[in-house]
């Protein structure tokens, strides 16, 4: 499962190893000091970083660039989504979601790069977007409605099946890092097999053909994670004001963002 | 491009072709890993089949009902493709454990 790549090979090689060196690690002959997926995703974290101050640095209302055309395109695209399914609280969370986002969409996308790998291949990487999307919204659910008012939330709308629904719940939500996770990481690491094989069967026709699905499978799999996270956001945040009322107001922001629709 | 260059690059493609199950010949007469026995390929390669089987059912049964939907009121398609691609996730997840499980008993 320890894949390289010529990208990694070549950063850790002039940066990582001899920094190591330097700290006095002693390095096997072919050991690297850092995996190398994540060299790679660190490298599009910092790439992400450099491109956002580099943007914002020419923002303009009068005068928008390429980039900054761009950039509005996908944020306005997956703000209305998330109004749509969060509802009427969506700009809070505006950030975490469009991260992971395009994060995810780059991370998927550099294994069609020769020389690349797909740092999210890796279930470690995976595993770490999943516990973050865990932690956030419950912290979220703990922050909107108290400490009791979430565990509230998780025993069900009557007192005498609480212990049941209690413990079934916490299982389910234990789950879902776990789900998110290895939802991606399976995906991304079976199309990399595929492509793989497939290589070996017949180069470069057949995965080629294959790398076409993969291009749509990777844009699908970013989208599912942030609508799950969107979910699971919109489960821990919703039900602020009682049960009865929650629900009848999310019917009504469901009916208010069909109408548009129907209209057309 | 003259007849002559076709046949040529026609006759390296089909040489290519032959040339890589030739080399991969070396490998096929490895022995398998020590402690793991040969029916884990053969179980394996039917869970996946199953399981392929199975999540494909799914979600063409569940691709139909949201034509079906569609096509009855396309009002709603935007918050229909919302639950589609939301269950197709849910169901393909399966598969996906299978896999999992798969590539740890590997």
């Amino acid at each position: 499962m320890h894949e390289t790549s010529a990208v990694g090979n070549f950063i850790n090689g002039h940066l990582f190893d001899p920094i190591a060196r330097a700290l006095g690690l002693h390095l096997g002959v072919n050991h690297h000091a850092v995996p190398d997926h994540i060299v790679l995703i660190l490298l599009i974290a910092s790439a992400l970083i450099l491109f956002a101050l580099w943007l914002r640095g020419r923002l303009s209302v009068d005068n928008p660039g390429h980039a900054q055309h761009l950039v509005e395109v996908i944020f306005g695209a997956i703000q209305g989504l998330m109004k749509e399914v969060i509802g009427r609280e969506y700009k809070h969370f505006t950030p975490l979601i469009i991260t992971l986002a395009v994060y995810i969409l780059i991370g998927n996308l550099l294994g069609m790069i020769p020389g690349f790998i797909s740092p999210t291949s890796n279930l470690n990487i995976t595993a770490s977007m999943g516990l973050c999307v865990f932690i956030y919204y419950n912290y979220q659910g703990f922050r909107k409605q108290g400490f009791v008012g979430y565990l509230k939330h998780f025993c069900g709308p009557v007192i005498w099946l609480a212990p049941l629904l209690f413990v079934i719940e916490l299982i389910s939500h234990m789950a879902r890092p776990f789900s998110l996770s290895v939802r991606l990481f399976g995906n991304i690491f079976a199309e990399e097999l595929i492509i793989g094989s497939l290589n070996k069967l017949f180069p470069f026709v057949l995965s080629s053909i294959v790398m076409f699905l993969a291009l749509l499978l990777s844009t699908i799999q970013s989208f599912i994670f942030i609508l799950l996270t969107m979910v699971y956001i919109s489960g821990a945040v919703e039900e602020a004001h009682g049960e009865g009322h929650g629900e009848n107001h999310k019917e009504t922001t469901v009916q208010q963002s069909a109408d548009p629709v129907a209209a057309v | 491009m003259g007849r002559k260059s076709v046949l040529i690059i026609l006759i390296s493609v089909i040489l290519l072709a032959f040339v890589i199950p030739a080399f991969a010949q070396g490998d096929a007469g490895a022995v398998a890993a020590k402690g793991k026995s040969q029916w884990l390929i053969i179980a394996s390669a039917f869970g996946m089949a199953l399981a392929a089987a199975g999540c494909g059912y799914a979600q063409s049964r569940a691709l139909a009902a949201a034509c079906e939907g569609v096509s009855r009121n396309p009002g709603a398609t935007d918050i229909i493709r919302l639950f589609l691609i939301l269950g197709l996730a849910f169901i393909e997840f399966l598969a996906l454990l299978t896999f999992v499980v798969i590539l740890m008993l590997q």
